[in-house]
């Protein structure tokens, strides 16, 4: 019976043991004990080794019987699949409560393997322990600055707590944390996912004040229905976001030889994350994108969007992925096109998008993105074109004349003022309780540049194109819909 | 069986003695449509035991009198099944399908010539919410085939989703159940109307 204690002992362990800890830099066994001691972990870390060998400067232990009992609760396993029952023994006999399985030789590897890992669960199961894995990469755990993975990276602290039935992704979502500085608050891959697998870390993901958010990619499931009903009890609790590899019958294929499960109808699982409450994504970048929404947004009250642009191009894009979705480009209330009347230069586009068309300046640019996104019309504001003039000023900055010719004092004007905006624009976010979305391709292009660089600095996403903002908009509306569809929260207003 | 789900069917008359053919169409306005039933017919069309568009109940007699004449003792016919033609430029599908990993679902989705090219279906966990029948209607790609079309009204969208409710139902509620498909489910005057259903059980019995 796993319980909550099992999990504190995963997640926020008081102390760590690598159990096979290695003097070659190549190995598992080092890059594990690496991570951990490069990261800020602060418990207590201990490794074994069969020869007692230093690694990185440390003393070994040969036996996990030699810690002080009750000095560490994870063990971090990379040892031989032939060795790992005494492992979990030993590890049990000093208080350890959970273990996470890095070995492989497993249930991925045939029927040997298969019958291994269930007498390793087994032996869990009767030592009182959880074991994540076998197979699998690892875990991160930011509230206690834990990076127990074979592979990098360690992502910004943050609210998003990822679970995955291949570690490839969870690296791939943490890359993606870190570029854009929306953080993670847990991650793991759940290997062959013997004992625990997705659905359990996403139940306790839901109860844990650290995480906000599930990100999670699956492949099979083997228990539809049961995994079905407890999604959606978690989707109650906490929005879910779901990339499944698959989709289509050569996916299928390649996902049963991966993970050994069986493959279903793409539709089922489509219908069902809408009956559930989880939100599909097709592609990794669309499921961060949503998370980070997610994660750092309020939700949407109702699906009438403003886009405010700089220039025009932009906002038709941006109006043009606003009609592939269920969002409204509402248009503009009078009360909101006379007060813009009286902010912006006769040229602007007087409707939505809002085109300021040039004529915004430093002083009506706060007021133009506080009137919108205070209107009571208006459910969410998506904002474009930020950054452009802090684009210039570091080509200048780089270019021969810098600082001369009054160069220094005009990049120094637009970063500042670039950085306002961006913050402008989303304290009134906060202020409204609406989400604001600050969408420029120069999140990847440049992330130093003064705009991007402010949105990170608030805890926010630059996301890198309108598209992927209206998208991942969309289904934050969504979810609105789904928990208004059962009469709680949400409110979804006309 | 699937009436008694309430699932939308045309009205139909089993026709065994002219005289009372009469006061069996009266409130159900044709043009009609015939065929002999029994339980061994087969080439059912290309034997004449299928009349359509018949315009008069005259006609509709006529049209028995002939198909009862028509039938040979093997086909152990039952007598002739009235009902009223159903045309619409719209058909759907509707069905419960039963998922090896996930259990029974309810399956909407495009119909007619062009459903197998479309391939446009989508499906949810029985039993399904109200919310959920009419989110599988805004699910379709060809959802705007349900509003008005080619001076056909719009699709009644509850009503339609009261069919997908009703489906849920007999979906729960059908022993051995292994699939039930509705098809086609023709819009006639806005309202889905089932012109055909198969139940399949799971002992390969089937019922309609």
């Amino acid at each position: 019976m796993i319980t909550s204690e099992h999990f504190r002992a995963l997640f926020d362990p008081r102390g760590i043991v690598i159990a096979g800890a290695s003097t070659h830099p190549g190995k598992f066994g080092f890059v594990a004990l690496h991570n951990i001691l490069s990261c800020g972990y602060e418990g207590e870390v201990f490794a074994s080794n069969r020869e007692r060998a230093e690694v990185l400067g440390r003393p070994t232990v040969a036996d996990l019987t030699e810690i002080p009992h009750g000095n560490a609760d994870l063990v971090f396993v990379c040892t031989p699949a032939s060795s790992n029952p005494e492992v979990l023994r030993q590890a049990a006999s000093v208080g350890i409560k959970a273990a996470f399985i890095a070995s492989a030789g497993y249930g991925e590897s045939g029927e040997a393997g298969l019958q291994l890992q269930q007498e390793l669960v087994e032996l869990a199961n009767e030592l009182d322990m959880m074991i994540v894995g076998p197979n699998g990469q690892g875990l991160v755990s930011t509230p206690s600055s834990l990076c127990a993975q074979i592979v990098a990276p360690y992502p910004p602290v943050g609210s998003i707590g990822i679970a995955s039935q291949s570690g490839n992704f969870v690296s791939s979502f943490m890359n993606l944390s870190r570029q854009s500085g929306v953080g993670v608050s847990r991650a793991i891959s759940v290997g062959n996912a013997a004992q625990v697998g997705v659905i359990d870390m996403l139940e306790y993901f839901a109860g844990d004040p650290k995480t906000s958010v599930g990100l999670v990619y699956v492949e099979g499931i083997s228990d539809g229905r049961e995994f079905a009903e407890r999604l959606e009890q978690v989707c109650r609790r906490m929005p879910v976001v779901i990339l499944k590899g698959g989709a289509s019958g050569l996916g299928a294929r390649a996902a049963a030889s991966h993970t050994g499960s069986l493959a279903t109808d793409d539709r089922v699982f489509d219908g069902l994350c809408r009956q559930v409450g989880a939100t599909r994504a097709s592609s990794i970048s669309e499921a961060f994108d949503i998370a980070a929404a997610f994660a750092t947004l309020p939700a949407p009250r109702g699906p009438r969007v403003a886009v405010v642009t700089t220039v025009g191009g932009w906002g038709v894009l941006a109006a043009d992925a606003i009609s592939a979705t269920s969002l409204d480009l509402v248009e503009l209330p009078s009360d909101l096109r006379n007060t813009l009347d009286g902010l912006l230069p006769p040229r602007w586009s007087r409707n939505n998008p809002i085109d300021l068309a040039g004529g915004e300046t430093k002083d009506t640019v706060p007021a133009v993105l506080e009137s919108v996104v205070s209107h009571s019309d208006i459910d969410s504001m998506l904002v474009l074109g930020m950054g452009i003039q802090s684009n210039q000023g570091r080509l200048e900055r780089e270019g021969p004349f810098y600082p001369e010719h009054g160069l220094e004092r005009i990049v120094a004007f637009h970063e500042r003022q670039d950085s306002r905006y961006a913050e402008v624009a989303l304290s009134a976010s906060v202020a409204a309780d609406k989400p604001v979305l600050i969408a420029s391709e120069l999140a990847i292009g440049d992330p130093s540049n003064a705009a991007v660089a402010a949105v990170r600095s608030t805890g926010h996403y630059c996301f890198p194109s309108a598209e992927r903002a209206v998208v991942a908009l969309h289904h934050t509306y969504e979810r609105t819909v789904w928990l208004a569809s059962f009469g709680t929260p949400g409110n979804v207003s006309q | 069986m699937l009436r008694e789900y309430g699932i939308p069917f045309l009205p139909e008359v089993l026709v065994t003695d002219i005289d009372l053919v009469e006061d069996a169409l009266s409130g159900i306005p044709g043009p009609y449509a015939a065929k002999l039933c029994g339980e061994n017919i087969s080439h059912k069309s290309e034997r004449g035991l299928v009349r359509l568009g018949i315009n008069s109940v005259d006609a509709v007699k006529e049209n028995c009198r002939e198909l009862l004449k028509a039938a040979r003792p093997e086909d152990c016919a039952t007598g002739v099944l009235v009902a009223p033609m159903a045309t619409g430029l719209r058909e759907f599908i509707a069905g419960v399908s039963v998922d090896p990993v996930f259990g029974p679902t309810i399956v909407f989705g495009l119909g007619g010539v062009l459903a197998e090219a479309l391939a446009d279906v989508t499906a949810r966990l029985a039993p399904i919410r109200r919310h959920d029948a009419l989110d599988m209607l805004g699910s379709l790609r060809s959802r705007s085939l349900l509003g008005a079309f080619r001076g056909e009204p719009a699709v009644n969208l509850e009503a339609v989703a009261d069919l997908l409710c009703s489906l849920s139902d007999a979906a729960v509620s059908i022993d051995r159940l292994r699939s039930i498909d509705v098809n086609p489910v023709m819009i006639v005057n806005g309202l889905p109307i089932a012109l055909d259903a198969l139940v399949e059980l799971s002992d390969a019995e089937t019922e309609s």
